[in-house]
């Protein structure tokens, strides 16, 4: 019965996107009517195929589901490798403006291939590894398989179609000009139907579990899920200037428009990439170091402490503003505060070592991640400091604030998935161990020295152009030209450059890696699929 | 300590987790996004403030399109240097038709707050096409081939009537002569519609091509920014 419906919906939406198609008001819309009717389509034969025969085996209820785990951990290292990859382009345009070809007529230039490169490292990269990973711990920290049948499939490949969707959009040129929430209208309310699959799945997993409580990265996962929904939703409100076209107008404008879409990238920073990736943090430290989480009272203050606290921190991001001043004083007020719960996530981390320090020696996976936990406690102190209104003054629109995010997104969230992705490999496909170590180790050291050129270039140039807009002479006139500042920041530019190609690097020797590790592993004697969690 | 083993209910029960999660992330957003819709400095109505015309809200669509907002920021705060350099700070009015806002994040190329009438069409023309031949330090990517894209006002009509819908006050009036306006403004027959419906349009064959390019409707654009609130008459609300 479900198949036939399952066919009904798959047929329903190729006929319907192949009508959106012939009445498309513009290119990106008909490409991706022609993308979902295709997919539909290919989706209808296939399912066609399995209906009415056989089902090949009984699916073991006692078995961890993880295939879509298999999958997405396959998927979060590509697609890293394409996020750092356009990230170096770009990178190299800003140093050297002629990579933006004038033949491709825009189509790769720096302004379409930016949200290209934010939305393949935060949403394809991160995000990707987000899914994998939530499907592994909470399938063995509730001893359950993972609810709904096939719907982590879905979920997986529901948001592969969606970074499909919105990175050919950033390309060909539609974005709705909101950072960081750059798709237009149907790709966000695609989302937001794979997104409500993901919270149904993970609640209903988590429901059915056979542990009393519920383990500590489990809170962060879920308290993520929910509030990328609210977030995602209030932010993308817009009305289609046509059922048949890409564009849509945003309902709300000016400051009320900018609070939301600042509410909206912080907390894409604090849930996405802070709460979702403490979630990681907080199964795969104790895994890898074999110790226990180091104060579980802590973990309960600072989750609820953080989540509360980090909602209120946007408005730091609109100091001096028409946005009225209490209220960029309250988000400055918050996000100082924030220091301290994100510190205490740090400690939480760094702690689980006590008595296992000795391994940082011998275990480059978990130097792996504890880099990333002192660079998250690096960067949760430099945000606080840089939302005070006297810093930011200077540091606003400046360099410096890339630095910053990359600090973050490089070395905590970058290594944390790294970390993860050497432990799960060789378990996933049930492999002694990993290809290469010292392969580990060169990744490290590149990702490291990379992102240390990254960040301090970035001080440099941001805190040199911000003195230098400011500055003025004994007469009161300004003393450079916006373009003298422009030139001046072109050495520190090409070390930026260097240092992102040293993380691609990195990267691409984890790829390799992974790859050998699967290929030619040795596989282990026994074989403890069904095992029950711990 | 006590609210410690309160947790525990907490803990072992998923649906009050995520409810108690969901409260818990709600309270800050309502707080700082709701009183913005009632504050008179966010709502007040500045003089000269009007919605963009036809063409200019084409260039608005092409600035979104081409990501420059990644680089160029339109919110200028009120600091000695800034006012030196760009013009009086940003008005929340200023923006209060920018469907969506495009005060931006960060300025890798100058703020374009108050852009219109610092240099002439030839200059933009020549800047967007090769920007280093005008300024040899620019990093900016050519944007040439705006203008050999001929634009039609096509859906202009749809997109603003759009835009009423969220609240821009365009007229029946202007939407009916959506296309007519699209293309007086950027070739000039020598009436006066679009500047008596969009006081303060300018009006003139922006790119010294004929036909109505892409460059035209950006020019049209940048020339504007910043231009409709007269400063010489404008007295700041007390409250900022």
């Amino acid at each position: 019965m479900l198949d036939y419906v399952k066919l009904l919906i798959l047929g329903l939406v190729a006929v319907l996107a192949a009508i959106a198609a012939s009445y498309a008001r513009d290119m990106i819309y008909m490409i991706h009517m022609i993308l979902v009717m295709v997919t539909a389509a290919g989706l209808f034969l296939w399912q066609l195929r399995r209906t009415d025969e056989p089902v090949p085996a009984e699916v073991l209820e006692s078995e961890y589901m993880d295939g879509p785990v298999r999958v997405g951990v396959a998927l979060t290292a590509f697609w890293g490798v394409v996020g750092f990859l356009v990230g170096v382009v770009i990178a190299f345009q800003l140093a050297f403006p002629e990579l933006n070809f004038e033949w491709a007529r825009g189509y790769l230039n720096f302004g379409r291939l930016r949200p290209l490169h934010t939305s393949a490292v935060i949403f394809a990269f991160g995000g990707t590894g987000l899914l994998a990973s939530s499907f592994y711990v909470v399938q063995r920290t509730s001893a359950a398989r993972l609810w709904g049948g096939g719907l982590a499939w879905f979920v997986l490949w529901g948001y592969q179609f969606f970074i499909l969707l919105a990175a050919s959009a950033y390309v060909l040129g539609g974005s709705t000009g909101r950072e960081y929430a750059e798709p237009e209208w149907y790709i966000d309310l695609w989302l937001t139907v794979v997104w409500v699959a993901y919270l149904l799945l993970f609640v209903g997993t988590l429901l059915k579990r056979k542990e009393p409580h519920i383990y500590v990265a489990n809170w962060f996962y879920l308290s993520f899920i929910v509030t990328v929904a609210m977030l995602h939703v209030v932010n993308n409100l817009a009305v289609p200037v046509s059922i048949f076209g890409s564009r849509s107008v945003s309902l709300m404008s000016g400051v009320q428009d900018a609070m939301t879409q600042w509410w909206y990238g912080h907390n894409a920073v604090g849930f996405f990439l802070t709460a979702g990736f403490l979630g990681m943090m907080y199964y795969f430290i104790p895994k890898q170091a074999e110790r226990p989480v180091y104060s579980y009272k802590l973990s309960i203050i600072h989750f609820w402490a953080l989540i509360f606290i980090y909602i209120w921190a946007g408005p730091h991001h609109l100091h001096y503003t028409a946005l009225p001043d209490w209220a960029s004083t309250l988000g400055m007020v918050f996000s100082v505060v924030l220091w301290m719960p994100s510190w205490g996530g740090m400690i939480n981390g760094l702690m689980t070592l006590s008595g296992a320090w000795d391994k940082l020696r011998t275990d480059p996976i978990l130097r792996m991640m504890v880099t990333s936990v002192a660079f998250y406690g690096m960067s949760t102190f430099e945000g606080p400091m840089m939302s005070i209104r006297a810093v930011n003054s200077l540091s606003h629109y400046t360099d410096w604030t890339i630095g910053h995010v990359h600090s973050g997104a490089l070395g905590w969230n970058g290594m944390i998935t790294f970390g993860m992705l050497y432990y799960l490999v060789p378990r996933l496909w049930n492999r002694q161990a990993l290809y290469s170590l010292r392969l580990v180790s060169w990744h490290y050291w590149l990702a490291t020295i990379g992102i240390v050129l990254y960040a301090a270039s970035m001080w440099v140039t941001g805190i040199m152009e911000g003195l230098m807009w400011r500055e003025v002479d004994a007469q009161g006139f300004l003393v450079n030209s916006f373009a003298d500042t422009v030139a001046a920041k072109f050495p520190m530019y090409v070390v930026r450059g260097v240092g992102g190609t040293m993380f691609l690097g990195g990267a691409l020797i984890m790829a390799y890696n992974l790859w050998m590790t699967v290929r030619k592993g040795v596989a282990k004697a026994d074989a403890p699929v069904a095992a029950p969690a711990e | 300590m006590a609210f410690l083993d309160g947790h525990k209910k907490i803990e072992t029960n998923a649906t009050l987790l995520l409810a108690l999660s969901l409260v818990v992330v709600t309270v800050g957003g309502i707080v700082e996004i709701a009183p913005l819709f009632y504050l008179d400095n966010t709502i007040e109505d500045v003089d000269g403030v009007r919605p963009y015309s036809p063409l200019e809200l084409t260039g608005r669509e092409i600035y979104i399109r081409e990501g420059c907002y990644v680089c160029h920021s339109q919110m200028i705060r009120p600091m000695r240097d800034e006012v030196e350099r760009y013009g009086h700070y940003s008005l929340a009015a200023e923006s209060m038709y920018d469907h969506p806002f495009q005060w931006g994040s960060k300025r890798t190329g100058p703020d374009l707050a108050r852009v219109g009438g610092r240099y002439s069409d030839e200059w933009h023309v020549d800047h967007m096409s090769d920007p280093q031949s005008v300024v040899p330090e620019s990093v900016m990517p050519s944007y040439g081939y705006l203008a050999d894209t001929v634009i039609e006002p096509g859906y202009v009509a749809d997109l603003m009537s759009t835009h009423r819908i969220v609240g821009v006050p365009y007229t029946d009036e202007m939407i009916e002569q959506a296309a007519y306006d699209f293309v007086e403004q950027a070739t000039d027959f020598g009436d006066d519609a679009v500047a008596e419906r969009y006081p303060g349009a300018q009006v003139r064959d922006f790119d010294g091509n004929p036909a109505v390019t892409e460059m035209d409707a950006m020019i049209a654009y940048l020339q504007m920014l910043g231009t409709l609130v007269d400063f010489s008459t404008f007295t700041p609300d007390e409250s900022r």
